[in-house]
Order: C-alpha cells, then structure tokens, then sequence
C-alpha cells in the first residue's frame, strides 16, 4: 500500500483525543511526555506505517490541525 | 496526492473552543462548502453573540458582528442592499433560539434568500453554563443545578419543527457532527442550504446538534456519545421542510 504521511500543526492541538478514537488502525496517540505552546499533550502518529489514509483524523479534528496525503 | 488539508476558507489561527468543541468541526465545514463553490470571495458572514462570537476571526471571507440575536435582521439588509454577495449567519442557542427567535422566525417567514447555520448544544456555553431554551428535560445546568424542571421551566424548543410550520422557509434540516459519518451528512446539508441561495430558493437553515465538553462536564469523547443517547432522541435528525423537493413530488 502506498505510504501516507501524516503532517500535524502541532501547536493548535488541543489533546481532545477525538482523533485518536476515531482512527480504526490506532495510528494516533497522545504524547505523554511533551506538552505544546498551549500547555496540552499534543497528537502525535506512533504507528505512521499502519495509516491507511482515510482522513478520519482530520474529518473529526475540530482544529483542523491534520494534513493527511497519500503516496507520492 | 493529498488527501485532507485546511480548507482555503478558513484563516490558519488557532480557534478559542474549548478542547473538543464541535464549533471546529462546522467552521471548517462552512469554509469547505465556500471553497467547494468558489464563493469566498463573495461572501458575507454575519458573527452572533455566544462562543462563535470571535467566528469573524476564522473564516478568510467578509464578516459582520450583530448585536445578540439580531444576525437574521442583519443578514437580510445585506441580502437586499448586495444581491449579488451570498450571505450567511452562524450562531449559537442562546443567539438563535433565546434573544433572536423574533429574527429568526419573521426572517423564515419572509424566506428571505439566505443560509443559517444554527449550533444547538442544549447549554449557554460563553456565560458558563446556564440553561438554554433548547436544555432537555432533567438536564443539569448551572441554573438547574437539579435537573431542568419542565414544571417551571418550561420544555426545549424545537426550532426545526416549530420553523417547518410556516410556509416561507425554503429548506430545515437538522444533522449533527458526532461521528465521521454525521459530519458527512451535514456537509451535504450545508452546501445544500448555500446552493439553495445560489439559486435564489430563499431561507435555509441548518441546525447541528454540538457538544459542550466543558460545561456538560464531559470528556469530549462522552460528549459525542451523550449527543448520540440523550440528545438526537430528542431533536431527532432529518430533513424538515423541503419546498422544491415537495413541489416536484407534487408535480409527479
């Protein structure tokens, strides 16, 4: 399958968390260990190489934070 | 090939929302909708009084703040003075169902040629939590601390229904953005109500049931959830007036 790269503005994040729910291969999680400008536990793509490129994430982001691009 | 970015349409700032506010997720809606029908550049967007109050901030088109309520009066001197410019409002319970309703409803009823957006969350969210005339029965709120008591309180007001009673308004639906695919459904609302003045059909309005995290005391993922069990029970989703549609079937 082709590679998809997923690209965060990790500074709006707001760790809702709704896009880690939503994602139905468990790419995403929420970095525990670093926190953002605003003070949250940004987004982060742990398992990048198992994203299928179905822009759920950033269908539900209510930041619009995800850029999802598939391939070349 | 890029699959999801930012809409055009919506400036690249952080929004205010709380985390896990849906008003996000409907601002970007709106702004695909404008990109989708080229119409930025000729939009106005009219702001209301609530936590969308800053929305004038956010999207790339012109924008109006309204005194509390007044966005629909408003909306219809721009629509009349400028044909030509598509007009929107955005607001909030408190704005559209409380203090506007005589805006909205004579709006409706002359079907002026413009598009609502209507964010329902059953809550006052920017004053901090007050009950709201769209609040369930038995909600808890800041000022019903015991649950709404529909006794002395009166019930929620069903602003699609009590609109599909008049015969100015062109198209009602009700959809809301609790799951993937509720968002793609009102997106499909949403650029329907715009197309319809496009095509000068006249008044559309779109009501989205939304989550409030902070002040239902949720996370927002039991947010979504409280929407699915407690609040479409209610304010059941669907389509409420549409008069072309209607009038076509009538013809056949």
């Amino acid at each position: 399958m082709a590679k998809c790269t997923l690209t965060f503005k990790t500074d709006n994040c707001k760790g809702c968390g709704l896009c880690v729910d939503v994602c139905p291969k468990h790419v995403l999680e929420l970095a525990s260990d670093r926190i953002n400008k605003k003070g949250h536990h940004p987004v982060i793509a742990a398992r990048e190489d198992d994203c299928i490129g179905c822009a759920f994430c950033a269908t539900m982001c209510p930041d619009c934070i995800i850029k999802v691009e598939k391939g070349e | 090939m890029v699959v999801f970015d930012k809409p055009h349409a919506l400036n690249d700032i952080p929004l205010h929302y709380c985390p896990g506010c849906t008003h996000g997720i409907v601002h970007r809606l709106v702004a695909e909708v404008m990109d989708e029908l080229g119409i930025e550049g000729r939009t106005v967007g009219i702001a209301p009084v609530g936590c969308s109050v800053m929305a004038y901030n956010y999207f790339n088109c012109d924008m109006i703040e309204a005194a509390h309520g007044r966005a629909p009066a408003i909306a219809t001197g721009v629509k009349r003075a400028l044909p030509e410019n598509i007009v929107f409002t955005y607001q909030g319970d408190g704005d559209l169902a409380s203090i506007g309703m005589a805006e909205t409803v004579h709006a409706a009823a002359r079907n002026e040629n413009i598009t609502v957006i209507f964010i329902n969350n059953a809550i006052y969210g920017m004053t901090g939590g007050q009950m709201a005339p769209t609040s369930l029965p038995g909600q808890v709120t800041q000022t019903s601390p015991y649950g709404r008591d529909v006794k002395h309180c009166g019930f929620p007001i069903r602003v699609c229904e009590m609109l599909s009673t008049l015969d100015g308004p062109e198209y009602l639906e009700r959809v809301t953005v609790n799951n993937v695919k509720n968002i793609r459904a009102a997106k499909k609302a949403i650029k329907k109500a715009f197309q319809n003045q496009l095509d000068g059909k006249g008044f559309s309005l779109i009501e989205v049931l939304s989550t409030c995290p902070t002040n239902w005391g949720m996370t927002p993922q039991a947010a979504l959830k409280w929407v699915d069990e407690k609040m479409i029970p209610y304010y059941p989703l669907g389509v409420y007036k549409d008069r072309t549609a209607a009038a076509e079937k009538e013809e056949n």
